[in-house]
């Protein structure tokens, strides 16, 4: 398969964008000021960023297609309301997970932001559950940004009006030079912020009109360190096939009724993880000095028995130390736990922490 | 201080007597980005010609610092280490690595001027 380009491509080359391949396309890592410098603007002002190679999916239809999602998708469909967004994910029979995302309830049906690795992957299995009632519609002529940042919502609103009255995971539909966008309030910073999809033709002109106003353009560095620092899992690292929800804590996104009815795909682990044999958990991971601790640094106990793996870390730029995070066996969960992380055959002292280690309010 | 010479893993080195300082250049720092962990080699250390000797990491990934010639650790610098952002800001004077006991100086023959080694890293940089 070729590599693919998004619409912004020739945008990104023109602002000094160095790309790498990531799932299948050619991305912007970084522009000039690099890395940590994009990270703290999106913290302090704005930044725009490009995330056109994210899987936008509709599936049309009315309630029996909220019966029929919920199947798969174990959070609460019936009752979701339009506009309103939920963080859930696809598993596999034994509660492993296919791929994370974001589904919204829309007019037409529901809207479905998927992992851009994952996302033909997920198309396949949505389909073979749904079978042929209800239509799928993948958009290759939609592109998706996300303007993140305390200043995103006041920038935004002088281009797109009303839109600052958006709750927090909740969406709507916009208009942009006579054409219709939609707008969430989400993001993967920690951020207050939105996310745009938008005609293609129209993407590179609606981003000028944000750059023009001191937005700056963030590439795929400083995403991942932004959101290790807000807590948030990157599928393929620190959730795949083989970590259960429960396991990832992200119990939180499973709605209680959902827990107690189950009815979805992997529902079996999840009850099982829910009474007593969950074995690991992941955590937030601080090391004492500054070794950096990547994807799949050993964690080790005090008397040194391997405990877990790291499945993320880097600096993180506005907590200012080394951050990582990663699974360790359940009873070293604990925040303040004592561990030792291995690095380049060298035992380092490090902390099991809260996550996220950086928060901010969102906008609800 | 001699000259400086580079070396193809991109460091530099300049002899004063038969201690010689080396850093990483200034397209190894452009090109790894914002800094943010360095390690060094420990003191006293014998290090080979093209061996390991220290490592140095961006926010992106780690790398592997070598020592363009072989011989003794007499000296580290640890203010880089204290503050790893500092080897962005200049990587080819306050912010070198380490010292090394030169064993052999003819090691340093093979080694690039400023202008082969400033046509090799254009050449190697994507």
């Amino acid at each position: 398969m070729s590599v693919q380009k998004t619409a912004l491509y020739d945008y990104h080359k023109s602002l000094g964008a160095k790309f790498v391949p990531f799932a299948g396309y050619e991305m912007p890592v970084q522009y000039s000021s690099g890395i940590v410098e994009e990270h703290k603007i999106t913290r302090s002002n704005a930044g725009l960023f490009d995330v056109s190679h994210m899987g936008q999916l509709l599936i049309e239809g009315n309630e029996s297609l909220a019966t029929e999602l919920e199947k798969i998708i174990p959070t609460d469909l019936k009752e979701i309301k339009l506009n309103q967004s939920k963080y859930s994910f696809l598993m596999n029979e034994q509660g492993g997970i296919y791929d994370d995302l974001i589904i919204t309830k829309v007019e037409k049906g529901f809207i479905i932001i998927l992992n851009a690795a994952c996302k033909n992957n997920d198309f396949k299995i949505i389909k073979n559950s749904l079978g042929n009632k209800f239509k799928l519609t993948l958009h290759k002529n939609l592109s998706l940004v996300a303007l993140q940042g305390p200043k995103s919502s006041e920038i935004l609103e002088k281009t797109i009006n009303g839109v600052s009255s958006l709750k927090f995971m909740n969406g709507n539909k916009f208009s942009y030079k006579g054409k219709d966008i939609y707008i969430t309030r989400s993001g993967y910073t920690g951020e207050d912020g939105f996310e745009i999809s938008i005609p293609n033709e129209l993407v590179e002109d609606f981003s000028k009109k944000l750059i023009v106003q001191g937005v700056k353009p963030i590439g795929l560095g400083a995403r991942d360190t932004l959101r290790l620092e807000a807590g948030l899992c990157l599928y393929g690292h620190d959730i795949n096939e083989s970590t259960s929800p429960i396991e990832a804590n992200l119990k939180w996104a499973i709605s209680k009724r959902r827990r107690e009815e189950g009815g979805f795909v992997g529902y079996s682990k999840i009850k099982s993880d829910m009474n007593g044999s969950l074995a690991r958990l992941r955590v937030g991971v601080k090391p004492v000095g500054k070794i950096i601790a990547r994807e799949g640094v050993k964690i080790f106990s005090k008397d040194d028995q391997e405990i877990g793996l790291v499945t993320s870390g880097t600096f993180g730029p506005s907590v200012n130390r080394s951050i990582a995070m990663g699974y360790v066996k359940l009873n070293f969960s604990k925040p303040g736990t004592k561990v030792l992380l291995e690095v380049r055959g060298k035992k380092y002292e490090a902390n099991i922490s809260e996550l996220p280690f950086y928060k901010k309010n969102y906008v609800r | 201080m001699s000259e400086k010479k580079y070396s193809k893993q991109h460091e530099w080195i300049s002899m004063e007597g038969d201690v010689a300082t080396v850093g990483i250049t200034k397209h190894a720092a452009e090109m790894l980005g914002d800094i943010v962990f360095v390690e060094l080699p420990d003191k006293g250390k014998s290090v080979e010609k093209e061996g390991q000797a220290g490592v140095v990491e961006s926010t992106k990934a780690a790398s592997d610092v070598y020592t363009p010639v072989t011989g003794e650790i007499t000296e580290t610098n640890q203010s880089i280490a204290d503050d790893p952002g500092t080897v962005n800001k200049d990587p080819e004077g306050t912010s070198w690595f380490f010292k090394v006991k030169v064993k052999n100086k003819s090691e340093l023959d093979g080694l690039m001027n400023k202008a082969d080694y400033e046509k090799f890293a254009k050449e190697n940089s994507n």
